[in-house]
C-alpha cells in the first residue's frame, strides 16, 4: 500500500515536472511559429516597389507603402519629440529630486497611465485633437503615441539613474559641483546607455500601436505634407487590409506585417543585449 | 524643499518683493529640482486630463441612460438608444477563455522556468517571453484571421464539437470568427506577462522553504505545488490582474476575429463584441453626439476597470516581493 503511494507520488512528479516543461516549450515555439509564418508569407510579397510606391487603386494588383512607412516614421519622430523629454525629466525627478508622498503618487500615476488600454488613449487624444479641429491629423496621432512613450520612458530613466553608484555621486559632489551639475555631467552620461534603450523600447513598444491611430492620425492612401492631414500608418494599413477582400492586399498586409516585426525584433533584440553587455561591463 | 535651499537661502542676503523669487532660483539646483518637477507634475495632468476628458464628454450618454446603459441590450445608432450589455458580455466571455488558457499554461511555464530550468535556459527562455510580448497587436490579428480563423472553422471547432458538443459552450453554428477566437489570441497574448511577472515572483521565493520541503521527503512536484506556489500566491494573483487587465483593453487582435456582431450568446462559438472592439469600429464614423457620448463612456468604463485591475495587481506584486505573501 505504501509502496504505491509512492511510486503514484513519483509518478505524478515526473508527469506534472514534464508537463511544465512543455507548456515553456509550447509558448516558446508560438514565437518560432509567429516568425516562420511572416517570414514565409510576407517574405514572399516583399519586394522593391513595397517600399518605393504609393498604394494603386482599389482592384489593381501591385503598388507599395511608401506612404505609410513614412507615415509610421512621422508619427513616430512626434511621439518621441512629445514623450521623451517629457519621461526623461520626470524621471530624473523621481530618481534624484523627488520626496516620499508626491515620488510615490507620481509613480503610482504613471504605473496607471501606463496601464491605460490603448484606445482609452485613442479616444482621449481624438476628445482633446480632432473632435474640436473637426478632422483627423498626424499632429493627434502623434499626440495619442506620445502620450504612451511617456510612462516607460519615465520608469526606465528612474530605474537606470538609480543603478548609478552613490559613490559617483559623492566624488562629483565633493570636488564642488552642485547638485544639477552633478546630475548632468555625471550622473545622467553614467546612465546613458539604459536610458537610452528605455527610451528605443519605448519608441519599438508605441511604433507597433493601431487602436490609438484608428480615429487620430486615421488612414490615407496619398501622401500626407505637413502634420495636418490625416496619414497612412504601417499598423493601420496592416489593419484595413487583412480585413479587406481582396487577395492582393492581404499579401501587401503580410508584407507590412513582415517589415513592422522585423523593426520591433531587431530593436528589442539589439537594445536588450547592449543592455546585458554593457551592464556587464559596468559591473552593475 | 530640499537641503541644499535651505543653506543657501540662510547665506544669502533676505530679499522681498518679485526679485526674490528671481534670486533663489539663480541656484541651478533649485532650476533644475523646479524644471523637473514641473514635468513629473504633467504626468498627473495628463492622467488627470485622461479622465477629465472620458467623464465630460460622456456627459449626454450618463445623463440620458444613468445605470440603465450597463444593464440593456440594444445598440442602436438610428434611434439613439444606447445600451452596452452585449459588449461588456464579450468582453467578460473573451477575457474568461483568455484566462483558463493562459493561466494553467503560463503557470505552468513560469514553474519550470523557476524551478528546473538552469539558470541560462531560463534566462534565454525568458528573453524569448519577452519578445513575444514585445509583438504589435494588430500582428497577432493578422495571424489570427489568417491562421487561427481556418483552424478554428475546420479542425478546432468541429474537434471541440465531438468531444464536448453536450455543453450548451460548445453548440451552435461555427463560423471560425466569435468569442473562442478572439480568447484563444488573447490567450497567446497575456500569457508572456503572466509568466514573466510569476517567473519574478518564483524566484524570490526563499531557498529554505524549498530545502524545508525536499529534506521531510516531499518530492519536487510535491515542494513546488505544496510550498513554493502557496508562498508566492498572492504574486501571481498580481500576474493574473495585469494578464486581465491587458486582455479586457485589448483592441487590435479581438476587433480582427471576433466577427463584430452585437450578440450575447452562451455558444463560444458565436460572433460578438467586446467594449473594445466596438470602440475600434464605430468611433471614427460616429455621427451624432449622443453615439459619440456613449462610445466614450465605454471607454470610461474600460479606463476605471483596468484602472482598479492593475492597482490590485501592483498591490499584490508588491506585497510578495516584501515577503509578506503568506499573509
Amino acid at each position: 500500500m505504501k509502496r504505491a503511494a509512492l511510486i503514484w507520488r513519483k509518478s505524478l512528479n515526473v508527469i506534472m515536472l514534464t508537463l511544465t516543461g512543455v507548456s515553456a516549450l509550447v509558448v516558446v515555439s508560438v514565437l518560432f511559429l509567429i516568425l516562420g509564418y511572416l517570414l514565409w508569407n510576407g517574405g514572399k510579397s516583399l519586394n522593391w516597389a513595397f517600399f518605393t510606391e504609393l498604394p494603386k487603386p482599389v482592384g489593381e494588383a501591385g503598388g507599395g507603402m511608401a506612404n505609410a512607412i513614412v507615415g509610421s516614421l512621422k508619427l513616430l519622430g512626434l511621439a518621441a519629440a512629445i514623450g521623451l523629454p517629457i519621461g526623461l525629466l520626470a524621471g530624473v525627478y523621481l530618481a534624484e529630486f523627488g520626496g516620499k508622498t508626491f515620488s510615490f503618487i507620481v509613480r503610482y500615476t504613471t504605473d496607471i497611465l501606463n496601464g491605460v488600454p490603448s484606445i482609452v488613449i485613442g479616444i482621449f487624444a481624438a476628445a482633446v485633437a480632432v473632435l474640436p479641429f473637426k478632422h483627423f491629423s498626424t499632429a493627434a496621432g502623434g499626440f495619442a503615441l506620445g502620450i504612451m512613450v511617456i510612462p516607460i520612458t519615465v520608469r526606465g530613466t528612474e530605474e537606470f539613474l538609480r543603478a548609478v553608484p552613490v559613490s559617483l555621486r559623492e566624488g562629483a559632489m565633493a570636488l564642488g559641483a552642485s547638485r544639477w551639475r552633478t546630475i548632468a555631467t555625471v550622473v545622467l552620461p553614467a546612465a546613458r546607455g539604459g536610458i537610452i534603450t528605455g527610451m528605443l523600447l519605448a519608441l519599438a513598444r508605441v511604433a507597433g500601436e493601431t487602436a490609438p491611430l484608428l480615429f487620430t492620425a486615421f488612414n490615407n492612401r496619398y501622401w500626407s505634407p505637413g502634420w495636418g492631414q490625416p496619414t497612412a500608418s504601417l499598423t493601420v494599413v496592416i489593419y484595413t487590409y487583412a480585413t479587406s477582400a481582396y487577395d492582393d492586399w492581404h499579401r501587401q498586409a503580410w508584407a507590412a506585417g513582415l517589415v513592422l516585426l522585423g523593426l520591433v525584433l531587431v530593436a528589442n533584440v539589439g537594445t536588450r543585449l547592449a543592455v546585458s553587455r554593457g551592464g556587464a561591463a559596468r559591473g552593475v | 524643499m530640499s537641503s541644499t535651499a535651505t543653506t543657501f537661502d540662510s547665506a544669502a542676503p533676505r530679499k522681498t518683493g518679485p526679485h526674490a523669487f528671481i534670486w533663489r532660483l539663480r541656484n541651478g539646483d533649485q532650476v533644475a529640482h523646479i524644471v523637473t518637477l514641473v514635468f513629473a507634475a504633467s504626468i498627473l495632468l495628463i492622467t488627470s486630463l485622461v479622465v477629465y476628458e472620458l467623464w465630460i464628454n460622456s456627459h449626454l450618454s450618463r445623463a440620458k441612460f444613468g445605470w440603465t446603459f450597463f444593464w440593456t441590450r440594444t445598440w442602436d445608432p438610428i434611434f439613439d438608444n444606447f445600451g452596452a450589455l452585449p459588449y461588456i458580455y464579450g468582453t467578460l466571455v473573451t477575457s474568461a477563455v483568455a484566462l483558463v488558457i493562459a493561466v494553467p499554461l503560463g503557470l505552468a511555464a513560469a514553474t519550470f522556468l523557476a524551478e528546473l530550468a538552469p539558470r541560462t535556459l531560463s534566462d534565454g527562455i525568458a528573453f524569448l517571453i519577452d519578445l513575444l510580448a514585445a509583438v504589435p497587436s494588430v500582428i497577432y490579428g493578422l495571424l489570427g484571421i489568417f491562421v487561427v480563423v481556418p483552424l478554428m472553422r475546420t479542425v478546432i471547432g468541429p474537434a471541440l464539437k465531438t468531444a464536448f458538443g453536450f455543453l450548451p459552450i460548445f453548440q451552435g453554428p461555427n463560423y471560425g470568427v466569435g468569442f473562442l477566437t478572439a480568447g484563444i489570441i488573447l490567450a497567446i497574448m497575456v500569457v508572456p506577462f503572466i509568466i514573466s511577472v510569476s517567473r519574478e515572483v518564483l524566484l524570490t521565493v526563499p531557498r529554505d522553504q524549498r530545502e524545508a520541503a525536499l529534506a521531510l521527503g516531499a518530492t519536487r512536484w510535491e515542494a513546488t505545488w505544496k510550498v513554493v506556489i502557496p508562498w508566492a500566491r498572492a504574486g501571481i494573483m498580481g500576474s493574473v490582474f495585469l494578464a486581465l487587465a491587458r486582455a479586457l483593453g485589448e483592441t487590435m487582435a479581438v476587433t480582427m476575429v471576433i466577427g463584430n456582431a452585437n450578440n450575447i450568446s452562451v455558444s463560444l462559438f458565436s460572433p460578438g463584441d467586446t467594449i473594445a472592439s466596438t470602440i475600434a469600429n464605430q468611433f471614427g464614423e460616429a455621427a451624432g453626439d449622443l453615439y459619440l457620448s456613449a462610445l466614450v463612456e465605454l471607454g470610461l468604463v474600460l479606463f476605471l476597470i483596468t484602472f482598479i485591475l492593475n492597482g490590485l495587481a501592483q498591490l499584490m506584486i508588491i506585497a510578495t516581493e516584501r515577503g509578506r505573501g503568506r499573509a
